[in-house]
């Protein structure tokens, strides 16, 4: 504001200056608004091409599966049933899976969080003998990577096959993640307080568990959303690394039945071809039940999650 | 440099031989007092030895005929037999194909339009309606993958599908998008676009938010208009990050969305939507041709590295930014 208010008085004299050009900042001014038209417009449009999507599934999810099929729900739903979530929270693969993510994600974040705090300290502390080498050592494995198949091999020479281990650790530090972290503590730690702490005579590892950890709430919170989300939503590792259907998360569980569209459990073997029918939109209603149900968690985290993933893009944004 | 000069001006540098000679216990000293540091670090060090060195060291089964009894290290060398298997193979032309179609029309596509985005809604005036367009357009990027791709199923339906019903309305014929193969190209790039633009714009308007207001309020005192300070105030300022994002994603081209491509595969579409990865996929642990996989994987890795440092070496030269 300072800024705007400064030149403004002292521009005053020159006022007379731009009075001499009325004509030009008469149609710029036009110019603008036909660019905030624009520019407004545009963007109701993504707005509404990226909600209207969602917002159809949510509605036919609770609609008759016949008025959906017949293309009848648009705007508003048709013959409100609930039989599709009924459907899904009477399945046992989707409550398995669910809670297999559980384990997943909350072993995963805590791994990965840790793994990345610990790392990226210890990376940013400038008096680290050999911290060039060792900073080398993590960029180059962003630029190659051996491939899917010898990690496979690696996982399964480890033993991990079909273990949580697999899910969870192959993954576990991502060297962007590593690299922002890093620069947040170079950037918020600064080397005095390091220096007063040591004079008080603080260990490396006291310091960091009780001045550097409080002081990187922000980025701790960053950290663990991102991991959140991503083992929440990951469904790779576990396709090619298990094979045992007991320890499914739930994006693979839900591949199975949204893609591959395994409606198995959903009971399609009735007889005549109407049944037959009717089955399977019931199974496509139980599609769109399934999509609001393993999207609302994180829809409903989101608004708690934008501060710090704002935050995040500010950080990122520095290195 | 800090060497140099001081010693240039005539202030020798306090005389270096007696530190010279205790270098080495004075640098096991520093070590041995940053164990705690070490200590911290190592997770991730061992993480990065197991699960990014070790692959790196078993690709030297590209160059062999992998057998699990033998391992990554006893197995016979076959030289580039696999190579050249692949390369001769009958997918190649389509594989390598399909890969880049979808790099390049990612990169085309994908790539500016988050930043358009961002110029635009850093122009709006009501902070709400900033913030609200912030948010429900990030928001498909916390929606999975597989959610995703399953939205793509249920919505472009041939029989019950919301595009169809309205294609249907519109008395066109309905068509059967995840089926066909000429559909899969648009059908990825839009959702790609659908799901991430939100995302990706952020990180620009984190950029722009650090653009100096000052040259703003000087440029409207000149009387420049809206397109004109984006064009010559917002577009410079975020530059430096527009080029290191390019650059990672070129960096990045040949591995962008292979689990999209993956989970968006029927066996109608095939031959448009099987690109590199997913090739080394089918091959490697569904038909268990390790070794061959595994060549197939590195020239994927080996032409991706070639990207990156061809692109790197372009920003550098046109004094761009650059990731070293």
């Amino acid at each position: 504001m300072s800024v705007t208010t400064n030149p403004r008085t002292i521009e005053n004299p020159k006022r007379t200056v731009n009075q001499a050009r009325p004509k030009q900042s008469l149609k710029d001014k036009y110019g603008d608004r036909a660019f905030n038209i624009a520019a407004t417009t545009v963007l109701l449009l993504s707005i509404l091409a990226v909600v209207y999507p969602l917002y159809f599934i949510v509605i036919a999810s609770i609609s008759d599966p016949n008025a959906v099929y017949e293309g009848k729900v648009w705007l508003f739903p048709s013959g409100i049933t609930t039989e599709g979530y009924e459907r899904i929270f009477a399945d046992s693969r989707i409550w398995n899976g669910l809670g297999n993510t559980v384990i997943y994600t909350v072993l995963g974040t805590a791994i990965s969080v840790s793994t990345i705090l610990f790392g990226a300290y210890a990376l940013s502390r400038k008096d680290m003998p050999g911290r060039k080498i060792l900073m080398l050592l993590f960029v180059i494995t962003m630029f190659f990577d051996g491939g899917l198949i010898t990690k496979y091999l690696v996982v399964r020479d480890l033993g991990m096959l079909d273990t949580v281990w697999a899910v969870v650790l192959p993954g576990a530090v991502g060297v962007w993640n590593l690299i922002i972290a890093r620069s947040f503590f170079e950037h918020t730690i600064p080397n005095e307080l390091r220096e007063a702490a040591q004079m008080d005579g603080a260990t490396d590892f006291k310091f960091f568990f009780q001045m550097v950890l409080p002081l990187s709430k922000p980025l701790i919170m960053l950290m663990i959303m991102v991991h959140v989300v991503a083992q929440w939503n990951s469904f790779f590792d576990a396709l090619i690394f298990l094979n045992d259907d007991s320890k499914y998360p739930l994006q693979l569980v839900l591949r199975n039945i949204l893609i591959q569209s395994d409606v198995s459990s959903t009971g399609t073997t009735g007889g005549d071809i109407e049944s037959y029918a009717a089955a399977q939109r019931i199974a496509e209603l139980t599609k769109y039940a399934m999509i609001v149900v393993s999207s609302l968690p994180l829809m409903i985290a989101l608004p708690f999650m934008q501060k710090h993933f704002t935050k995040g893009a500010m950080i990122g944004a520095v290195k | 440099m800090s060497r140099t000069i001081p010693a240039r001006r005539g202030h020798p540098v306090a005389a270096p031989s007696p530190q010279r000679k205790n270098s080495l216990s004075l640098r096991l000293k520093r070590i041995s007092r940053a164990w705690q540091l070490y200590v911290l670090l190592a997770p991730a060090i061992i993480y990065i030895l197991v699960f990014k060195y070790w692959p790196m060291y078993g690709v030297q089964i590209a160059f062999k005929n992998y057998n699990p009894a033998d391992g990554f290290t006893d197995s016979p060398w076959v030289g580039l037999t696999h190579f050249i298997r692949f390369v001769n193979s009958y997918q190649f032309g389509q594989v390598v194909g399909n890969t880049l179609w979808i790099a390049v029309l990612g990169l085309l596509i994908a790539f500016p339009i988050p930043i358009i985005l961002a110029l635009l809604v850093n122009q709006l005036q009501s902070e709400r309606f900033k913030k609200f367009t912030q948010t429900v357009l990030y928001s498909p990027a916390f929606i999975s993958t597989v959610v995703v791709v399953g939205i793509m199923f249920v919505v472009l339906s041939p029989r019950s599908g919301l595009v169809n019903n309205a294609i249907q309305l519109g008395g066109g014929e309905p068509i059967f998008f995840m089926g066909s193969a000429e559909w899969f190209r648009p059908i990825y790039v839009i959702s790609d676009v659908w799901q991430n633009a939100g995302f990706s714009m952020i990180v620009y308007l984190a950029a722009l938010a650090a653009v100096d207001p000052a040259l703003h309020d000087a440029a409207k005192v000149d009387g420049a208009s809206k397109l004109q300070r984006i064009r010559h105030i917002d577009l410079p300022g975020i530059m430096p990050v527009v080029t290191i994002l390019f650059i990672l994603a070129i960096g990045n081209l040949l591995n962008v969305g292979f689990e999209k491509a993956l989970l968006m595969q029927t066996p109608l579409n095939l031959s448009t939507s099987e690109i590199i990865q997913t090739y080394v996929y089918h091959a490697g642990l569904q038909q268990a041709q390790f070794s061959y996989s595994a060549a197939i994987g590195l020239f994927n890795s080996l032409l991706n590295l070639a990207l990156l440092l061809v692109f790197n070496t372009i920003a550098r030269r046109a004094n761009q930014a650059t990731l070293w």
